[in-house]
């Protein structure tokens, strides 16, 4: 049996590597600071594996191959970071109303409007509350490493199958750029069958598959809405967290991503100095660990959500644990790189509180 | 039939037989119709897929019987390429109206031309925006009234008419362009070999295949079916011509 690889990767690459051991066979992107080794990595891997690469003309443009390949039934993906990803609001949205399957990654970048290439998330309220118009919903994966960013990209290339629906991998500028040894665990596969019943092929020997997000006729847009709704619901089964140091914990700061990593060095030095502190670290951001967080706050626990905005997954905490009490926020300014001392002295002060 | 009765004329396999949605004179109808006769010429219907704008074609699903996707506005050209990249040995097709592939699709047909895609792309140009009521198009004549130029489009303020045929021939990727009409016969069956060589350069391998179809909009020009026929002839022939513009193919011969 062939060894497992171990790489000193770049979370980008980590996430473009996943990609190509998941099985994606389309890849359509614009470059952007912090996620262009994405596509320069898959310009050069897919190709070797049969895939098809295009650097399209712009963000809008790449959605809408993606959504063109899905529609094939085959493993599409794109990635951007927040300008871009606002680009392509109007695809995902089409794509989830025709429930199409795809990988859209977000590398998260200083905003709004041109930012800057600082890490940030920003991009929490655009990411898991659909993003663009209408009643839907992405799958959102938050990675906090670069074996993560590997192993959600294959996990949400399935995902996206399991719910013929866009998944989103919400990344930040500090994962895309930061080294990690990973292992690289997955043997390339393809998927023919994927799809099969719904995709086009030419329709010899059936009737005509048309896929559209549009319905005009009477009740229609209900039932469809209705059925969507359901589906979203259904996510639950694919809910992901974590949870470390939690079970004796008085105070559990709640993190996504890189920031949940640096929270849980912060926790850990808290730890030395005898304080009983945690780390709740939502990895699907949507569908959101609610009850899990509301069975910390049942037994009496306190929570401080650190994020690299100015406050938008507490409002999920807050939503999870309403009916025990509050959630304190610290907001590490978009911008700032945060290392572990910075978030001492908040959950320190929520200890003492 | 009765005796002595013979068949000249049917509806294209491909098509439905049912009423279409197209307001009295809209040339869409006709469009679509020889755009189904040439599906059936080269015996497509298995193997086509019909990626669907938005506009008042937006239902060509409905009356053409093929696998068929629906694009945003604007970019059928770009899930177009999605499409036959994933699937490059199905016959890819779209059909667009001026605003989605001249406004707001701009930039995804240029690229599609421009990368030679394996696909090809029938352009029905009214000079008007249909499906909303009437507003100026980027090919919109110069004087001409819409909902959005009810002074009649300038040309230092709103810019000039595209020529959307011409500046795809120029594209090295594109291996046909050409413009027609189906305001008469005889340009009704010059329109029928141009959308035939469209598809041929897709199936031949050759690249991208393009037909800019002049069509009358009688509804929105506030004329009737008849006039607006003639002023297909007299008003936007003379500023948009007819004919081939790229022929990968003649030149091979």
């Amino acid at each position: 049996m062939e060894q497992k690889k171990r790489l000193f990767v770049k979370g980008n690459e980590a996430i473009a590597i996943g990609a190509i051991d998941a099985g994606c066979e389309c890849f359509f992107a614009y470059p952007i600071t912090p996620q262009s080794d994405i596509p320069e990595y898959l310009s050069r891997e897919l190709v070797k594996v049969g895939g098809e690469f295009i650097q399209a003309e712009s963000e809008i443009a790449s959605i809408n191959m993606v959504l063109g390949a899905a529609a094939c039934g085959k493993r599409a993906m794109t990635s951007s970071s927040s300008p871009g990803i606002s680009l392509k609001q109007e695809g995902i949205s089409y794509m989830a109303g025709s429930e199409l399957p795809a990988v859209i990654v977000n590398i998260t970048r200083g905003g709004p409007g041109l930012g800057g290439i600082q890490p940030s998330q920003g991009d929490y309220f655009q990411a898991t509350r659909g993003g663009g118009h209408g009643d839907y919903r992405t799958m959102v994966l938050a990675p906090s490493s670069c074996q993560e960013c590997y192993d959600l990209t294959i996990q949400a290339f399935d995902l996206a199958f399991k719910y013929r629906n866009p998944v989103l991998i919400l990344g930040d500028a500090i994962l895309g750029q930061m080294k990690e040894p990973i292992v690289r665990w997955k043997e390339r596969e393809d998927h023919p069958e994927e799809g099969a019943e719904w995709r086009l092929t030419g329709k010899k020997g059936r009737a005509q598959r048309i896929i559209k997000s549009l319905y005009l006729e009477d009740g229609a847009m209900e039932e469809h809405n209705l059925k969507l709704l359901k589906k979203y619901r259904s996510m639950e089964a694919d809910l992901k967290w974590e949870e470390f140091l939690v079970e004796d914990a008085e105070v559990v700061a709640v993190a996504f991503g890189s920031i949940g990593r640096i929270v849980k060095s912060s926790v850990r030095k808290l730890r030395e100095r005898g304080y009983k502190v945690g780390v709740f670290r939502p990895i699907t951001l949507f569908p959101f660990p609610y009850f899990a967080l509301e069975e910390l706050a049942k037994v009496g626990k306190r929570f401080i959500t650190i994020e690299n905005n100015t406050g938008q997954m507490v409002e999920d905490v807050r939503l999870a644990i309403r009916r025990y009490g509050d959630s304190e926020f610290f907001a590490n300014m978009p911008g700032k790189v945060s290392t572990p001392e910075d978030f001492i002295e908040p959950i320190e002060a929520m200890c003492k509180k | 039939m009765k005796e002595q009765e013979k068949q000249v004329f049917s509806l294209p396999s491909v098509m439905r037989d049912i009423p279409t949605h197209f307001c009295p004179g809209c040339h869409h109808g006709i469009i679509h119709r020889l755009v189904a006769e040439a599906i059936d010429y080269f015996d497509l219907e298995d193997i086509a897929i019909c990626v669907g704008s938005v506009g008042c074609s937006v239902f060509i699903y409905n009356y053409i019987d093929v696998d068929s996707v629906e694009a945003p506005h604007g970019r059928a050209p770009a899930v177009a390429t999605g499409v036959k990249r994933a699937n490059p040995e199905n016959f890819v097709f779209s059909y667009q109206g001026d605003g989605d592939l001249a406004a707001i699709g701009l930039s995804e047909i240029v690229y599609c031309a421009n990368r030679g895609e394996r696909v090809s792309i029938i352009f029905v140009n009214n000079t008007v925006y249909g499906m909303t009521g009437g507003q100026m198009a980027p090919t919109t004549l110069v004087g001409q009234k819409t909902t959005t130029s009810p002074y009649g489009r300038k040309g230092e303020r709103d810019g000039y008419p595209l020529k959307m045929a011409e500046m795809l021939a120029s594209l090295p990727g594109c291996a046909f362009s050409a413009r027609v009409a189906v305001n008469n016969i005889k340009n009704l069956m010059k329109a029928k070999k141009a959308i035939k060589r469209a598809f041929e350069v897709q199936l031949k391998d050759v690249g991208f295949g393009f037909v800019e179809f002049l069509s009358a909009c009688p509804t929105n020009w506030h004329q009737t079916p008849l006039e607006a026929n003639e002023r297909v002839e007299k008003e936007l022939i003379p500023y948009f011509p007819l004919g081939v513009f790229k022929d990968k193919l003649e030149r091979e011969k």
